[in-house]
């Protein structure tokens, strides 16, 4: 029988697929072989370890888990790093990209040192807030000191109400510039006729603000948002540099227990449990943010 | 068109044997071998790169690579790089506390029969504890160490003080004195922030109070009368200002930052403190740091409890899937040396009993300005450094005890509440 002519579509189509074999196969390999074996790791009872026998145990793992109240405490203690990091980041960065774009004196120079804490490894920015914070040896204490507003140094990383806000504060200063970029960026290309008709027709320079400009950068803070949600969700290198998680556990997030059970104590059926419910939470926000905010008149 | 399928198919064919020749072992004559320890106490960096050096130019063979992390860092590192096949190390530093874990988990080799009678015999007998189990042995022993207490001479003497203390409760009212004569603020320093430190000056405190983590059948009991009095007494002295409030929030760095700065009159700490003190480029107090045995609380005094400390000791051990045993154990031997440990011994005391005797102990002690003092603080102190459990889940155990410690010193909970809900979590951890 003779073999079948392909169609010029076909033989396009098959060349394709070889040309993107390659790629195809790194992106399973890196990407979703590690998603579904983490998927599969969470119904395991499965300690680390060479000779360990992994054991089906259903959804044990996550029903423990959801039992336990130390988890629900770091995901509330998380989610509070979020809700109060990501709204001071937009207020921050719309009030800052705000005062760039009306160009005052060195305003240059003011874009151009956003860039530097934005700039610095999160881990840099950990291990100087964690000095800034020190006790006996530290900034924050000697600024407070000489201003007269204490009269005595404050240990400040012991305390336990206070810790994860003087953690939110160092990753402010981190993640501000990205979002003050962002809208700034975002601001730049908005149409100025639409401010000057405004100020013609009467319009406040808040009122300008509120109405025109804020809906038309929508779609900026709907990036910076998300980007900034999801990154603040799984935050942990800060923490695990500025306090190791303490006071008694008080800034311990939902990301750094994932470590802890996968890494330090050999969890790892645990760990890719919480992986999975770190996953489902982001996308969740991520989801009623494009729900909410995004319209897809924006895009045209 | 067809030209470029060609040749489009052909990039495809080399692509693929390119990836494929670079999955190719390598084959060489050298045995690379990389070797996992940390930087921190002991030996610097620079000093066991030499050290390696040394090895390399005695086996051409063998090229080592060392890696160091932080002590903070080693542990998950060993585990990460365990994942691999072969592993990303073929030997790595382990703590003290580890081995059972590792063994746990088949991560060791067990080199029992590599061992000679005259490394059985010429070694430290606490030292081999530290990797053997069941009769076997997981690794060779590479520092000893133990927390120490130290004092400032200076501030002591300003204060009134001939002598340091021999016992907690002397130690509160010598603190009161130099508290009370402003000689500085806080006079005690310890490493109570959430890692393992806090674990150590815990264990420092429970045997000096006679107390014990386990019972005989290996129930916890470090929450009952002696743990909560030691507990107790921890948060009194914060309270009363004189443990620094940031202790709380301080490892060993700190405690050393401090009590070099000349703002502590008393700290517990590795020996690493010591020869710092008397670095001028990192230290304020030259020539006042001292050292006296471990305090202990006066009630254990009485039912014959004279010393206690914590056992912070390492050893390196090779990682079970090597391909390189021979090699490795042949670096370990060299790196353990007696001759080795002896040329270094300016900076890490040797695991070698013999060194610490006759003419040796005279070599010792000259090796360094700091040994004749730091020898015989090591023979005082060693012999009462207490482990801390040696149980397969002893990292997720200590977690639950630096959070119960935690939350008592910073007042969310009380020291018996606190040590109860660690005991039963240690108890839930045994059942698993």
């Amino acid at each position: 029988m003779p073999k079948p002519r392909l169609t010029l579509r076909q033989k396009d189509a098959r060349i394709a697929w070889l040309l993107v074999a390659p790629s195809l196969v790194i992106i399973i390999g890196v990407t979703l072989w590690p998603i579904i074996s983490t998927f599969i790791l969470s119904f395991l009872n499965a300690p680390t370890g060479l000779n360990q026998a992994r054991t089906f145990i259903g959804l044990q793992n996550y029903l423990q888990m959801l039992r336990d109240r130390a988890f629900w405490e770091t995901i509330w203690r998380t989610l509070y790093f979020t809700a109060v990091s990501v709204s001071l980041e937009l207020v921050l960065g719309l009030a800052i990209a705000q005062l760039i774009h009306s160009r005052p004196w060195g305003w240059k120079f003011l874009r151009f040192s956003l860039i530097i804490p934005w700039a610095v490894p999160t881990i840099v920015n950990g291990a100087m807030w964690r000095w800034i914070y020190s006790a006996d040896f530290g900034a924050l204490n000697g600024i407070l000191m000489q201003l007269g507003l204490i009269d005595h140094y404050v240990p400040w990383l012991t305390l336990p109400d206070a810790a994860m806000n003087l953690v939110i504060l160092a990753d402010l200063w981190h993640t501000v510039p990205f979002v003050a970029l962002i809208l700034q960026s975002a601001l730049a290309t908005l149409p100025e006729e639409l401010n000057e008709a405004g100020a013609v027709d009467g319009a406040s320079a808040f009122q300008r603000f509120w109405y025109i400009r804020l809906p038309l950068l929508r779609p900026a803070i709907l990036v910076a948002l998300i980007v900034r949600t999801v990154e603040a969700f799984r935050v942990f290198d800060i923490v695990y540099i500025i306090t190791s998680g303490g006071p008694a556990s008080r800034t311990i997030t939902i990301s750094y227990l994932t470590y802890l059970n996968t890494f330090s104590y050999g969890n790892q059926g645990t760990g890719a449990a919480l992986s999975f419910l770190i996953s489902i939470v982001t996308i969740t926000l991520a989801m009623i943010y494009i729900r909410f905010l995004y319209r897809p008149e924006d895009s045209q | 068109m067809r030209t470029f399928k060609k040749l489009a198919l052909l990039a495809l064919a080399l692509v693929m044997v390119i990836s494929v020749a670079g999955c190719q072992a390598k084959t060489s004559d050298v045995a690379t071998i990389h070797v996992l320890t940390m930087d921190q106490a002991g030996l610097k960096p620079a000093e066991i790169d030499q050290i390696a050096r040394d090895f390399e130019a005695q086996n051409p063979d063998i090229k080592v690579v060392m890696e160091y992390v932080g002590y903070d860092f080693l542990h998950d590192k060993i585990v990460t790089g365990m994942a691999a096949t072969p592993p990303a190390y073929d030997a790595a530093m382990i703590d003290v506390i580890w081995p059972d874990e590792f063994i746990k988990a088949g991560y060791l080799l067990d080199v029992s029969s590599r061992v000679t009678p005259e490394m059985k015999a010429g070694i430290f007998p606490s030292a081999w504890n530290g990797v053997t189990r069941n009769g076997k042995i997981y690794g060779m022993p590479w520092l000893m160490d133990v927390k120490y207490f130290m004092y400032n001479k200076d501030i002591l003497q300003k204060a009134g003080f001939s002598a340091p203390p021999a016992t907690w409760e002397e130690l509160v009212d010598q603190a009161k004195v130099i508290k009370e004569k402003g000689l500085v603020e806080y006079p005690i320093n310890w490493s109570w922030n959430q890692k393992e430190g806090v674990v150590c000056d815990f264990t420092v405190l429970l045997f000096g109070n006679g107390g014990a983590f386990l019972d005989s059948s290996g129930k916890p009991v470090f929450n009952d009368e002696k743990g909560v009095q030691v507990l107790t007494w921890m948060k009194q002295t914060i309270d009363e200002g004189l443990t620094n409030p940031s202790a709380v929030s301080s490892d060993e760095m700190i405690v050393e930052a401090d009590f070099l700065a000349g703002k502590a009159a008393f700290a517990v700490n590795w020996l690493f403190q010591y020869a710092d003190s008397n670095d001028a480029s990192k230290s304020q107090i030259v020539g006042q740091a001292a050292f006296a045995p471990m305090p202990v609380f006066e009630a254990a005094t009485s039912a014959g409890v004279e010393g206690a400390s914590v056992d912070g000791s390492s050893s390196f051990a090779i990682m079970a899937t090597t391909p390189y045993p021979d090699q490795t154990w042949k670096f370990l031997t060299y790196l353990t040396s007696n001759e080795v440990q002896m040329k270094f011994s300016a900076e890490m005391l040797p695991i070698w009993k013999a060194d610490f005797e006759g003419a040796s102990l005279e070599t010792l002690k000259a090796a360094n300005p700091n040994n004749p003092v730091t020898v015989p603080a090591f023979l005082d102190q060693f012999p009462y450094a207490f482990e801390r459990p040696t149980v397969p889940y002893y990292n997720e155990a200590s977690a639950a005890l630096q959070l119960a410690i935690q939350e008592a010193l910073t007042g969310l909970k009380s020291p018996q509440q606190a040590l109860d809900e660690a005991a039963a979590k240690w108890v839930q951890l045994g059942s698993k």
